[in-house]
C-alpha cells in the first residue's frame, strides 16, 4: 500500500480527496434538503416526525450518517492542513492586494469552511445533540408508533428571531462555500472540457444558490407561520 | 509624466526588506521597464545602488522580467509582460508600487530579483522526451491531429516566468506544471512516457515546496500567455489515471 | 599564421558523409574519463550538451542566465529551415546550400554550407521526436511557410515562436542529462576568462554572479556556444543580457575574430520611438510573405503622414511606391534582408519616411487581407460578399497566420495593424561574423571549438532568413559531437586538467585586477550611457552602410570613447556581491574592442557584399558592388591593441559560380 500513501499525500492526491468528500457532501445536501423539505407539509409536522424517526432508527441510514461524519471531519481537517501549507507555501503577502476578477469565494474558502463548520456545531447541538442525549424531548404517536417530536423542536427554535438569523447567515456562507466549491471539485477531479465545463460551472452556481435557498425557506416559513 | 515608485528593496536572501519611494519622470512611449531604467540611471548618478531586476529579451519571451506592479504580476494589461507593457497604461501623479514574486519556492535573491531554479528541476524530473540525438525517425512519419498539435503549442508557449505561481494566493506551480505535462503528453511523441513523467513531475513539484492548488484561477489570468486551467484539469486527471492504472 | 580550414578532400555532396564515416572516434569507455566544458546554453550549447553528454562525455554547461530556457534563441520567430521538399516544389540539399551560398554573396565556405543543408532534415526529424508542436497541415503533416530569398516554401514553424520551441526542446534534452548526472549545469556563471595550457584550451574562469566569486573550471576542451555581438550597437533585436566577451576573452587569449563587420540588419522592426528606447522588436520576416512594403511616392505625402495631417489610408494607390516589387520583380517583398534593409534606407533618405523620425516604412496587410477574405468567402459558399465580410473574413486568416505578432506590434506601439499599416525601419539583428573556426568548429587555438552565432562560419556576409536556427541546431546536435572527436581522440591519455595549474591561477588573477580596475574607477556617467554612446558611433559609422573616411573616424571615437571610460565610469558595489553593473561594465568594455576591430575589418574590406556596403562601391542603381578578385576571402583578425593583424582564409569556389547577386 506504500503507492496509496504516497498518492493520497501527493498535492493531487490530498486535493483529489477534497474533491470526492466535497462532492458527497453535495449528495448529502440534495437528500438533506429533500427530508428537510417535508416540514413544509401542512400536516402539523406529520411527514416530518415520520422522516426524522426513520433516519434516525433506520441502520443503513446510521450507517451512511458515520461516513458522513467522517467524511465532514475529512473535509474540514484537511481542508485546514491545505490552507495552512499553502499559506506557508506563499510565504508572504503583497503591498497591494490584487484585483484580479477572481471570485471572492474562491480566495476564502478556507475562511468559508471554517464558518461552515463552526455553523455546523450549533446545527448539531440544536438538533442532533438533542436527540441523541437530550432529555425531556417532545414526543408525538404517528400510526402507533411513538417517537420524537422534531417537528415541535424545530418549530421551538425557528421562532426565536436570533436563530432564524444564525441560520440564514450559515446557509448564505455555504452558498459562497459552494459557489466556488462545486466547480472546483470537478476541476480537481480533472474534468475539464470545453464543452462541458461551461455547464458545469452553471449547474454549481445554480445549485450554490438553490439550495442554500431551499434550507432558507424553512426557518422564514416556521417563523411566519 | 511624473510617478512615485515604491519599489521593493532588499540587500539579500537573508536581509529584511522594505519598500523605498522614488519619484521618477516617464515618457507614455516607454515600457515599464524602460522607465525603471530611468530610476537606476537616476541611482546611479546619485552614486546610489541602482535597483535589481531581472530582465533580457525585453518582447515579452525569455521570461526573465517579473515585477508585481500594484499587486498584479506583470501588471495590469491582460496577457503581458512587465516587458512589453507599456507606461500608456498608467497617469501622470500614479503611484505605483513594485514587488518581486512572492513565493517560499522563489527566495528573494535581491530586490526585484528571486531565485525561480525550482522550474528547471521540475523539468529535469521529467519534462522532456527521452529521445537520443540522431534516433529520430523522419518528421512526418506520424501524422499528429492538427487541433491536438495547436492544442500542445498553447500549452507550450509557457515562457517559464513564474507568474502563476506570485499569484497563486497558495504559491502553487501547477500551471506551470501542467503546461509541460500538457504540451508533451498531447502529442504522440509523448505519450510514450506521459505517465512516468506526470508522476515524476508532480512529485518534483512537491518537493520544492510549492503551495496547493485550490482552482482559484488567478494564474490564468495573470499568465503573459494566457495558458489556460484546462492544463491543471488535464495534469489532474493524468496524474490519478497513471497513478491507478499503473503497475507501480 | 597559415589558416587550415580542414575542410576533406572529395565531392562536394558526399564530403561529410565520407568524412563522418572516416573520423578518429572516442571509446565509450573513454568518453567517460573525458571532460567538455559547454560556454552558453541557448540552440547551439544545449543541443551540443546534450548531445555530449548522451554519447557519454562528462559536460559542465555555462550560462549567465537564471536558467537555459532564457537564451536569446528563444526569441526567434519565424521559422528554421530544412531541405524537405515536403511541398514537393522543387527543393532539394542542393537547392538549400546553393541559396545560402547566393544569400550570404559568396562569402562563406562551399563545404560547411553544403553540410549544413545536409543535416537540416535531421534536424527537424530529431525536434518533432522531441515533440516540438511544428506547425501541421489539416491531414497532420508538418505545414511550411516561404522566407526572403528564396522561391521554395522549405520554412517550418511553430506559430511565432519557433525559437522558443525549438530552444525548450534542447533544454528539455539538456534537463534530461542534467538529471541523469551526464551534464552539471552552472546556471548564473559568465566566462570572463579562457584559460590555455600548453597551447591548447583547458577550462576557462567564470564569476558566480550571485557570490560574485571567481571559479577555476578545467576540462579537455571547451566549446564556445556564446551567440553574437549585435549588442555593441546598444540598440538591436538582441536580448539586453547578449555580449561578446565570452569570444571576445578568446580573442585576447590568441582566437581570431572572422569578418567582424558581416553584420545583418533586419529590415522589419518596430522603428525607434525615442532616447530612452533600450532595444528594438523585431517583426518576423514571415511576415513579408503576406505584407507589402511602400513609402507614398511623393515627400509631401510622406511629411503630412509624419505630422498627421494624413494617415496611411488616405494615400491613393497610384501615390504609393511598392519599392521592392518595383525594384526586384521576381522576388518582389521576399528579397533578402540586406537588400530590403538598404531598400528602406535609400527610401528614407530620399525623405520619404512615414514617421516623426523619418526612419519608417509602411508594411502594408491590406492587399493580404482582401485575397484572404475572399478565397474564405468562396471557400465558405458565401456568394457576392460585400467589403466588411471580406475584411472580416480575412482578418481571421491573418489573425491565425500572425495573430501573436499583430499584437506584440499593437502592444508596443498602441496601433492597430489590422486596420493601420505596420510602421517598420530596419534593425541590427545578426552576426555573420564570429570567432574563426576550422571544417571541425574548431578555432585556431587547439581544444577551442565555436559553435552557432558564436562562429563565423555559415552565412558568409548574409543570413537568409530561418537559417540561424538551423546552423545552431546543426553546429550543436549533428556536427560537434562527430568532429569533437578529432580533437579528443588524441586526448585519451590525458588525465583530467588540474585547475590548480599556475595557468588557472594567473588567469583568475588577471580577471580579478581586471574587474577591480572597473570597480576603482569611481568615475561619473553610467555603465549604460556609455554603452549607448558606442552603440551610436557604431550605427552612425558602420551600420547600413559605412565608407572609409567614416570607418577611420568611427574607429577613433571609439578608442577616445574607451579612454573616457576607463576615467569616467561610475560601477557601484563590489566584487564579492551580486552585481549587474560590475557585469554589464566588463562586457562593454569587451564591445569597445570589439566595434574597433569591426571598423577596422570593414575598413579592409573594400568591396560591397552582404550586410557590408561600402557606399564607394555601388552601381550606378545603388546595388552592393562586390569585388571577387580581390575579396574572396575570411578575414580573420588576430586582436591587437594598435594595429590588428589580418590572416587571409582564402575561399574556394569549385562547385558553385560567383555571380553578381541579383533579385530583379
Amino acid at each position: 500500500m506504500n503507492w496509496f500513501s504516497k498518492f493520497i499525500t501527493s498535492s493531487i492526491g490530498k486535493k483529489l480527496l477534497m474533491s470526492l468528500t466535497g462532492l458527497f457532501l453535495i449528495l448529502f445536501l440534495i437528500v438533506h434538503l429533500a427530508g428537510n423539505l417535508s416540514l413544509l407539509s401542512s400536516d402539523g409536522g406529520k411527514a416530518f416526525n415520520v422522516y426524522t424517526d426513520f433516519m434516525s432508527n433506520n441502520p443503513v441510514i446510521q450507517t451512511i450518517a458515520k461516513g458522513n461524519y467522517f467524511f465532514i471531519l475529512l473535509h474540514a481537517i484537511l481542508g485546514i492542513a491545505l490552507a495552512v501549507r499553502n499559506k506557508q507555501a506563499k510565504g508572504g503577502k503583497y503591498a497591494v492586494s490584487p484585483k484580479n476578477n477572481t471570485s471572492w469565494a474562491s480566495n476564502n474558502m478556507a475562511l468559508l469552511g471554517t464558518l461552515i463548520f463552526a455553523f455546523l456545531f450549533m446545527h448539531m447541538g440544536h438538533f442532533w445533540f438533542q436527540f441523541k442525549f437530550g432529555s425531556g424531548l417532545p414526543m408525538t404517536t404517528i400510526d402507533g408508533v411513538e417517537m420524537i417530536d422534531a417537528y415541535a423542536k424545530v418549530s421551538a427554535i425557528m421562532s426565536e428571531p436570533i436563530w432564524v438569523i444564525a441560520y440564514l447567515i450559515g446557509l448564505a456562507v455555504l452558498a459562497f462555500h459552494l459557489w466556488h466549491g462545486f466547480a472546483s471539485a470537478f476541476q480537481t477531479l480533472g474534468l475539464n472540457h470545453k464543452k462541458y465545463t461551461p455547464i458545469i460551472h452553471a449547474v454549481g452556481k445554480v445549485f450554490s444558490i438553490a439550495v442554500p435557498a431551499g434550507f432558507a425557506v424553512l426557518p422564514l416559513y416556521l417563523y411566519f407561520n | 509624466m511624473r510617478l512615485t515608485l515604491k519599489v521593493w528593496r532588499q540587500k539579500n536572501g537573508n536581509a529584511k526588506g522594505s519598500l523605498e519611494t522614488h519619484q521618477v519622470e516617464a515618457d507614455e512611449h516607454m515600457s515599464f521597464l524602460e522607465m525603471m531604467d530611468v530610476l537606476n540611471q537616476q541611482l546611479v548618478e546619485d552614486k546610489k545602488e541602482p535597483v535589481a531586476f531581472e530582465h533580457d529579451c525585453r518582447e515579452g519571451i525569455c521570461g526573465s522580467c517579473n515585477m508585481v506592479i500594484n499587486g498584479r504580476p506583470h501588471g495590469p494589461m491582460q496577457g503581458t509582460t512587465t516587458c512589453q507593457l507599456h507606461m500608456r497604461h498608467f497617469k501622470d501623479g500614479d503611484t505605483i508600487v513594485v514587488e518581486p514574486w512572492r513565493a517560499k519556492a522563489f527566495p528573494v535573491i535581491k530586490d526585484l530579483v528571486v531565485d525561480r531554479s525550482a522550474f528547471d528541476r521540475i523539468i529535469q524530473s521529467g519534462g522532456y522526451v527521452s529521445v537520443n540525438t540522431g534516433q529520430a525517425p523522419d518528421g512526418n512519419s506520424i501524422p499528429v491531429e492538427k487541433d491536438l498539435s495547436l492544442m500542445a503549442m498553447d500549452a507550450a508557449t509557457c515562457i517559464g516566468c513564474g507568474a502563476c505561481v506570485a499569484a497563486c494566493p497558495n504559491g502553487s506551480a501547477m500551471l506551470f506544471t501542467s503546461a509541460k505535462v500538457s504540451h508533451l503528453g498531447l502529442l504522440p511523441q509523448g505519450q510514450v512516457e506521459h505517465k512516468k513523467r506526470t508522476q515524476s513531475m508532480v512529485a518534483q513539484m512537491d518537493k520544492e515546496g510549492f503551495g496547493m492548488c485550490s482552482n482559484v484561477g488567478a494564474c490564468e489570468v495573470e499568465c503573459p500567455k494566457e495558458i489556460s486551467i484546462e492544463n491543471i484539469a488535464r495534469m489532474n486527471r493524468s496524474y490519478i489515471g497513471s497513478v491507478l492504472s499503473t503497475d507501480k | 599564421m597559415k589558416l587550415d580550414s580542414k575542410i576533406p578532400k572529395g565531392d562536394l555532396a558526399t564530403k561529410w558523409s565520407e568524412y563522418r564515416g572516416t573520423m578518429n572516434l572516442v571509446a565509450p569507455n573513454n568518453k567517460r574519463r573525458i571532460e567538455i566544458i559547454v560556454v552558453g546554453t541557448g540552440l547551439a550549447g544545449a543541443s551540443a550538451a546534450a548531445t555530449f553528454g548522451e554519447l557519454g562525455y562528462n559536460v559542465k554547461a555555462f550560462t549567465f542566465h537564471d536558467s537555459p530556457r532564457r537564451a536569446h534563441s528563444i526569441a526567434a520567430q519565424g521559422g528554421i529551415n530544412a531541405a524537405k521538399n515536403y511541398q514537393n516544389d522543387g527543393d532539394s540539399v542542393y537547392r538549400l546550400f546553393y541559396d545560402t551560398i547566393k544569400g550570404g554573396d559568396y562569402r562563406s565556405r562551399e563545404a560547411n554550407v553544403h553540410r549544413l543543408a545536409e543535416v537540416s532534415t535531421e534536424i527537424i526529424d530529431q525536434c518533432v521526436a522531441q515533440g516540438v508542436p511544428f506547425a501541421r497541415e489539416y491531414g497532420g503533416l508538418l505545414a511550411n511557410r516561404s522566407f526572403g530569398g528564396v522561391q521554395v516554401s522549405r520554412t517550418f514553424y511553430a506559430k511565432g515562436q519557433t525559437g522558443q520551441q525549438l530552444l525548450l526542446g534542447a533544454y528539455q534534452a539538456l534537463s534530461r542529462q542534467i538529471s541523469l548526472g551526464n551534464v552539471k549545469m552552472y546556471n548564473r556563471h559568465e566566462m570572463l576568462d579562457l584559460v590555455k595550457v600548453d597551447g591548447k584550451a583547458r577550462g576557462i574562469i567564470a564569476r558566480n554572479l550571485l557570490t560574485g566569486e571567481l571559479e577555476r573550471h578545467a576540462a579537455h576542451c571547451v566549446v564556445l556556444a556564446s551567440g553574437g555581438y549585435g549588442n555593441v550597437f546598444y540598440l538591436s533585436t538582441n536580448a539586453m543580457g547578449s555580449n561578446v566577451s565570452a569570444a571576445w576573452r578568446s580573442v585576447k587569449r590568441g582566437a581570431l575574430m572572422a569578418n567582424p563587420c558581416f553584420t545583418q540588419i533586419h529590415p522589419t522592426c518596430i522603428p525607434v520611438s525615442g532616447d530612452y528606447q533600450s532595444k528594438l522588436t523585431l517583426m518576423s520576416e514571415s511576415l513579408r510573405n503576406d505584407g507589402r512594403v511602400w513609402v507614398p511616392k511623393s515627400q509631401e505625402d510622406a511629411q503630412a503622414i509624419a505630422n498627421r495631417t494624413k494617415t496611411a489610408l488616405d494615400i491613393a494607390e497610384e501615390d504609393r511606391d511598392y519599392y521592392l516589387e518595383r525594384r526586384y520583380p521576381a522576388f518582389g517583398n521576399l528579397v533578402p534582408r540586406d537588400v530590403a534593409s538598404r531598400a528602406a534606407k535609400t527610401a528614407c533618405d530620399e525623405g520619404k519616411g512615414v514617421n516623426k523620425t523619418g526612419l519608417a516604412v509602411f508594411l502594408d496587410f491590406a492587399a493580404a487581407i482582401e485575397r484572404y477574405g475572399k478565397a474564405e468567402a468562396t471557400s465558405q459558399r458565401i456568394d457576392n460578399p460585400d467589403k466588411a465580410t471580406i475584411t472580416r473574413l480575412g482578418e481571421a486568416v491573418v489573425e491565425q497566420k500572425y495573430g501573436n505578432l499583430f499584437e506584440m506590434y499593437e502592444k508596443i506601439t498602441g496601433e492597430n495593424p489590422y486596420k493601420m499599416p505596420m510602421k517598420i525601419f530596419p534593425a541590427v539583428h545578426y552576426t555573420m561574423g564570429g570567432v574563426w573556426v576550422d571544417y571541425n568548429l574548431e578555432t585556431n587555438i587547439p581544444g577551442l571549438f565555436a559553435l552557432g552565432e558564436a562562429n563565423f562560419s555559415d552565412h558568409g556576409a548574409n543570413r537568409l532568413g530561418a537559417s540561424a536556427l538551423m546552423q545552431g541546431l546543426a553546429d550543436g546536435y549533428f556536427v560537434i559531437p562527430y568532429t569533437i572527436g578529432q580533437f579528443l581522440s588524441n586526448e585519451i591519455r590525458t588525465p583530467n586538467i588540474n585547475p590548480d595549474l599556475p595557468e588557472f591561477k594567473q588567469a583568475e588573477d588577471e580577471t580579478k585586477v581586471r574587474l577591480q580596475r572597473l570597480l576603482d574607477i569611481q568615475g561619473n556617467q553610467s555603465v549604460e550611457s556609455f554603452h549607448k554612446r558606442l552603440g551610436k558611433i557604431m550605427w552612425e559609422y558602420c551600420g547600413m552602410s559605412r565608407n572609409a573616411e567614416g570607418l577611420k573616424k568611427g574607429r577613433q571615437m571609439i578608442r577616445d570613447l574607451k579612454k573616457e571610460f576607463y576615467s569616467d565610469v561610475f560601477v557601484p558595489g563590489t566584487q564579492e556581491e551580486y552585481n549587474p553593473e560590475l557585469e554589464k561594465a566588463a562586457r562593454v568594455a569587451d564591445f569597445m574592442e570589439h566595434g574597433e576591430l569591426m571598423m577596422v575589418d570593414a575598413l579592409d574590406r573594400n568591396e560591397s557584399c552582404g550586410g557590408h556596403f561600402r557606399e564607394e562601391y555601388q552601381t550606378p542603381e545603388g546595388e552592393a558592388m562586390r569585388n571577387d578578385n580581390d575579396y574572396t576571402y575570411v578575414s580573420a583578425w588576430e586582436w591587437d591593441d594598435d594595429n590588428p593583424i589580418l590572416h587571409k582564409e582564402e575561399l574556394q569556389f569549385e562547385n558553385v559560380e560567383l555571380k553578381t547577386r541579383s533579385y530583379k
